[in-house]
C-alpha cells in the first residue's frame, strides 16, 4: 500500500525529529519471549513428525522429526534474533524492512505448529497435506480480498464480499447446472458477483447512501435471496438446478510432479490458475500502469483526481463492477470446486475473512493473497486440530483470523491505515 | 477506515507524533490548494478527513434522522410487492398461466395475485390476528420482537453518535452467555436471581461494546471492522464453552447448557403465550434512550459527536469519552436482548441462542431513523415478520428467507429516499435530476460549516 509504503519518507523531509514507530519492534520482542518461553521452556517433550511427501509420490522425502522443547528453543532463539535486528534498526531511527516481519510470522507458525503437532495425541502430522488444504480454503478468500482491494482502492467501502461470494456460488451452481457446463457457471459466477456490486455502486455513488449500510443490507439481501431460491427451486428439483459438476483439475505436466510445491501450484482447476493470474494482474494493475495511479487517486484524494480530469464516480463504479467479478468468481470455488452443489449460506462468513485479509494486507494485493494464505492455513489448522486430538481447542485456532485483524487495525501489529478516502461519497462542485 | 483518521489525528500520539498530526491538519487547507503535486499520503489523508469526513457522516445523520415518514410506509409497501413478485415467479401456478397469458391474462394475473396474497395473509394470521386463535399471534410477535427491540436501540444508540454498531450480534452472544451461566449455576433466592441474571449480562455486553470503544478512541480502529471480527470471537468463545465441562448439562455430550433456574427467568405476562416481562423492560429502555438522547446532557454530547466531531471537539466535549460511553451503552442495550432470550424465551444457552437478532438489529434501527420510538416500532414489524414467516412457510411452503429479502429491500430504499421519490414521482419538477439533487444539497449544505 503507498500510503504506509510512502509515509516514513514524506514524514522523515517534513520533520527532522522523524522516529519510526517503536511498535513493530516490540511486538516482535514480545512475541519472539512468548515464543521462548511458551513453546520452548514450557514446550511439550514429544517428537513432532512432518510428513513431507506421501507414500504414493515418485520423490520420497523422509519426514521432519523436531523435538519439541529443543525445537521451540531454537525457534525462540531465532525469532529473539530477528526482533533484536528489528530493535538495532529502531535504535538507528530506521524502520524495519518489510520482509522482516513476514520472515518473523512465518517461522512463528512454524513453531506454533511444532509446538502443537509435539502436544497432541498423535504427533504426526502431512506438511503437503496441510499447505496444500490452506491453499484450497484460501482460494474464495484471495477472489473475496482482491475485490475488496479494488473497492477500497478506488474510495467504496465492500463490506458486502460475503454477498458477493455467495451470489456467485449460488449462480455458479445454477447456471451451471442448467448449461451442463461448469465454465459457463464460473462466467455467470462473475456476472452475479458483478451484479451485487452494481447494486453497491449504484447505492453508494448515485444515491450517496452510506457505503456500510448498503453493504450490511446486500449481504442479508444476497441471503435471503439466494436462500429463497435454493428452497423453492433447488431442493424440490435438485436435478435439475443444483448438480453442477465441477471444473476439471488441469495439471501442468511436469511441473505438477515436483515434490510438495507441484501439487500445490500446478495441479488447480481453473479457478485456481485464475487467482494467481488475478493477483499478479491487480498488483500490476494497481502500482504499474497509468490505469491504477488513476485509481488510487480517486481512492486517496478524489478532488485532486477529479481537477486532472478524472472521472471520479465512472472510475468508482467500474471498479467496484471489476471487484464484484473477480469476488463471484471466488464464490463459484465453493460450489464447483469445493463440493458440487450448493446448501443454503455457503459461504459461511468467509467473505467477512476476506475483509479481514484485505485490511491485514494492507490494502495490497499481494499482502491480501499472503494473508488470505494465513487465514487459510488457519482454517485448516482447525480442522486438523480436532484429528490430532490437541490440548488448544480448535475453537482458538478459528478465532484467530480475527483477533489478528483486531490487533492489525488498532495498530499493534504494524499500522494499516486504508486509503484516505474511503467510504466517503464524492459530489463535484 | 473512513472515521478512523479523525480520530487519529489527536487521540494517537503513539501512531504518528503529536506535532505531526497537528501540523498536518494545520497544512489540511494549504495542502489541498496544491493538490495537483501532493498525492502524498501522509499529507493527503489528514485534509480530506477534516473536510470529507465530517459531511459525509452529517450527510448520514441527516439521511437516517430527519427522512420523513411517508417514504418509510412506501419504502415497505414497495418491498413486500417485490418480495411478492418474487413468491410470485417461483409458483407453480403462475408458471402454468403465464405460458398461455396472450390467450388469457386474467388466469395468470388472478394467479399472480393469489401467489403474492396468500403468502402474506399467512404472514398476518401468524403474526397478528387469526381467527382460529384470535390475537395470540400478537404475543408471539411482541415476545419476538422483544430482544429486535433492544438490540436495536443498542445500534440505533450508537448511529446517533455516529458510530456504526454491527456487533449487536456478540454483544448479544456474550451476555446471552454470561446471563445463562449465571442462571443454571448460581442458585440465589427468587428475585435476587433474576437480578443478578441480568447485571452480569448486562456489564458483559457492555464490557465487549466498550472493547470497540476503546479501540476506536485509543487507537482510532475502525468500529465497523472490529466489531465484526469481535462478532466472530463472541461466536467462537460461546462454542467453546458450550463444549466444557462447565456449561454442558452434566451427561450430555451436545453443546447445551442446562436448563436456568425458574427464579432466573422473567415472568410471563399473559397466560398461554410466552410472552414475558423483557417487553416492559424494552419499552422502558426505548423511554430511557429516548430520556438519554433529547433530555439528558450526555446525549447531546453523543448526538454532537455524531453530528460533527471536529466541532464537538472544539465546543469542549471530550470524544474520545463518549465514544468509549456511547458504545458501552450501546452493548449493553443488546445485552438486554440477550438476557432476553435466554431468561425469557429460550431458557437455554445453545451456539444459535443469538440466532439472527444482532444482524436483525440494524435493518431495525436503519427502519426507525435511529430514533428510540421508531426503532421500538421497527422491532414490532420486524418481529411480526420472523414470528409471522414461521407460520407461512408451514401454510404455503414460503421459505423463511422471504422475510430477509424484504427486509432488506426496505431498508435499501429506505436509505435511499431519492429512490423511492423517482418511484413515485413525488417530485416531478426535476424528474430527471431528482436521484442527484436531494443529497448533493443536504451535502453542500453540511459541508460549509465544515469547510
Amino acid at each position: 500500500m503507498s500510503a504506509t509504503t510512502t509515509a516514513p519518507k514524506s514524514g522523515s523531509t517534513a520533520l527532522p525529529a522523524f522516529r519510526p514507530s517503536m511498535k513493530v519492534p516490540l511486538s516482535l520482542g514480545i512475541l519472539a519471549l512468548l515464543a521462548l518461553v511458551f513453546f520452548g521452556f514450557l514446550g511439550p517433550d514429544q517428537t513432532a513428525e512432518m510428513k513431507i511427501s506421501d507414500a504414493g509420490d515418485a520423490v520420497a522425502v523422509p519426514a521432519l522429526m523436531i523435538p519439541g522443547q529443543v525445537g521451540g528453543v531454537v525457534f525462540g532463539i531465532v525469532l529473539l534474533a530477528m526482533a533484536a535486528y528489528s530493535i538495532y534498526l529502531w535504535t538507528q531511527g530506521e524502520r524495519s524492512p518489510k520482509w522482516l516481519p513476514i520472515a518473523f510470522a512465518v517461522v512463528f507458525v512454524f513453531a506454533l505448529l511444532v509446538w502443537i503437532v509435539a502436544g497432541a495425541r498423535q504427533p504426526s502430522i502431512s506438511l503437503a497435506g496441510l499447505v496444500a488444504g490452506s491453499v484450497t480454503l484460501a482460494v474464495p478468500l484471495v477472489f473475496g480480498s482482491l475485490s475488496g482491494v479494488l473497492c477500497e482502492r478506488v474510495g467504496v467501502v465492500n463490506i458486502a464480499i460475503e454477498g458477493q461470494l455467495l451470489g456467485g456460488a449460488f449462480t455458479a451452481a445454477l447456471v451451471a447446472t442448467m448449461t451442463g457446463s461448469p465454465y459457463i457457471g464460473l462466467i455467470a459466477a462473475a456476472a452475479a458477483g458483478a451484479a451485487v456490486s452494481m447494486v453497491l455502486a449504484v447505492f453508494s455513488i448515485k444515491y450517496l447512501v452510506n457505503q456500510i449500510i448498503v453493504g450490511v443490507v446486500l449481504n442479508v439481501l444476497v441471503s435471503g435471496l439466494t436462500g429463497f431460491l435454493y428452497g423453492t427451486l433447488m431442493v424440490p428439483n435438485k436435478e435439475q438446478f443444483n448438480t453442477p459438476g465441477r471444473l476439471d483439475i488441469l495439471p501442468i505436466p511436469l511441473l505438477s510432479d515436483i515434490p510438495i510445491i507441484g501439487p500445490i501450484l500446478f495441479e488447480q482447476s481453473i479457478a485456481g490458475y485464475l487467482m494467481y493470474i488475478a493477483v499478479a494482474v491487480v498488483w500490476f494493475g494497481l502500482f504499474k500502469t497509468r490505469w491504477g495511479l488513476r485509481v488510487r487517486a480517486v481512492g486517496e484524494h478524489p478532488q485532486a483526481a477529479d481537477t486532472l480530469g478524472i472521472n471520479v464516480n465512472a472510475t468508482r463504479f467500474w471498479n467496484v463492477t471489476l471487484g464484484g467479478a473477480i469476488a463471484g468468481i471466488g464464490g463459484a470455488v465453493f460450489t464447483l470446486v469445493t463440493i458440487d452443489s450448493f446448501t443454503k449460506d455457503i459461504s459461511g462468513g468467509r467473505g467477512f475473512i476476506a475483509l479481514a485479509a484485505l485490511i491485514f494486507g494492507r490494502w495490497n494485493p499481494i499482502g491480501a493473497f499472503l494473508a488470505s494464505l494465513l487465514f487459510g492455513f488457519a482454517y485448516n489448522l482447525q480442522s486438523i486440530l480436532g484429528i490430532i486430538g490437541t490440548p488448544v481447542p480448535s475453537q482458538f485456532m478459528a478465532m484467530l483470523p480475527y483477533l489478528v485483524t483486531i490487533f492489525a487495525v488498532a495498530g499493534l501489529v504494524g499500522k494499516s491505515r486504508g486509503p484516505a478516502a474511503s467510504g466517503i461519497p464524492y459530489v463535484k462542485g | 477506515m473512513t472515521d478512523k483518521n479523525q480520530s487519529n489525528d489527536e487521540q494517537t500520539p503513539a501512531l504518528s507524533t503529536e506535532d505531526q498530526s497537528t501540523a498536518d491538519l494545520r497544512a489540511a487547507d494549504v495542502s489541498l490548494d496544491t493538490a495537483g503535486g501532493m498525492l502524498e499520503p501522509s499529507i493527503v489523508p489528514v485534509s480530506s478527513q477534516s473536510g470529507a469526513s465530517g459531511p459525509q457522516q452529517n450527510s448520514l445523520m441527516r439521511r437516517i434522522v430527519m427522512g420523513n415518514g411517508f417514504v418509510s410506509v412506501l419504502a415497505v409497501i414497495v418491498a413486500l410487492f417485490l418480495g411478492g413478485l418474487l413468491i410470485a415467479s417461483t409458483d407453480a401456478q403462475v408458471a402454468k398461466t403465464a405460458g398461455y397469458l396472450f390467450a388469457r391474462p386474467t388466469d395468470f394475473l388472478s394467479a399472480l395475485w393469489s401467489a403474492m396474497t396468500e403468502s402474506y395473509v399467512a404472514l398476518f394470521q401468524g403474526s397478528v390476528f387469526s381467527a382460529r386463535e384470535g390475537f395470540k399471534p400478537l404475543l408471539e410477535t411482541m415476545t419476538v420482537a422483544t430482544p429486535l427491540i433492544c438490540a436495536g436501540l443498542g445500534v440505533a444508540l450508537a448511529f446517533r453518535a455516529g458510530l456504526f454498531n454491527i456487533g449487536a450480534q456478540g454483544q448479544i452472544i456474550i451476555s446471552a452467555t454470561l446471563a445463562a451461566y449465571v442462571g443454571f449455576a448460581w442458585h440465589l433466592p427468587f428475585g435476587l436471581h433474576l437480578l443478578v441474571v441480568i447485571i452480569m449480562g448486562v456489564l458483559g455486553g457492555a464490557l465487549w461494546g466498550a472493547i470497540v470503544g476503546i479501540l476506536k478512541a485509543r487507537t482510532g480502529a475502525h468500529e465497523v471492522i472490529v466489531t465484526i471480527m469481535l462478532n466472530y470471537v463472541a461466536l467462537f468463545l460461546l462454542d467453546f464453552l458450550l463444549n466444557t465441562a462447565a456449561f454442558r448439562r452434566p451427561g450430555d455430550n451436545s453443546p447445551i447448557s442446562p436448563r436456568i433456574d425458574e427464579s432466573a427467568t422473567y415472568p410471563i405476562l399473559i397466560p398461554g403465550s410466552r410472552l414475558h416481562v423483557g417487553f416492559l423492560v424494552a419499552i422502558a429502555l426505548t423511554f430511557g434512550v429516548w430520556w438519554l438522547l433529547n433530555r439528558s446532557t450526555i446525549g447531546f454530547e453523543f448526538r454532537a459527536v455524531g453530528a460533527n466531531p471536529v466541532a464537538a471537539r472544539t465546543a469542549g466535549v471530550k470524544v474520545s469519552r463518549a465514544t468509549i460511553l456511547v458504545m458501552a451503552m450501546a452493548g449493553a442495550l443488546a445485552a438486554f436482548g440477550g438476557v432476553a432470550q435466554v431468561s425469557g424465551t429460550e431458557k437455554v444457552l445453545t451456539g444459535g441462542v443469538a440466532a439472527q437478532i444482532g444482524f436483525d438489529a440494524i435493518t431495525v434501527a436503519l427502519l426507525g431513523r435511529s430514533k428510540p420510538w421508531g426503532t421500538f416500532f421497527a422491532g414490532l414489524l420486524f418481529g411480526a415478520f420472523r414470528a409471522g414467516a414461521v407460520q407461512m412457510q408451514i401454510q404455503t411452503g414460503t421459505p423463511i428467507d422471504i422475510v430477509l429479502v424484504v427486509q432488506s429491500l426496505i431498508v435499501l430504499f429506505i436509505a435511499a429516499p431519492p429512490l423511492i421519490r423517482s418511484i413515485f414521482r413525488l417530485e416531478p419538477k426535476k424528474k430527471n435530476k431528482t436521484p442527484k439533487a436531494a443529497p448533493k444539497a443536504a451535502l453542500v449544505n453540511a459541508s460549509g460549516g465544515a469547510k
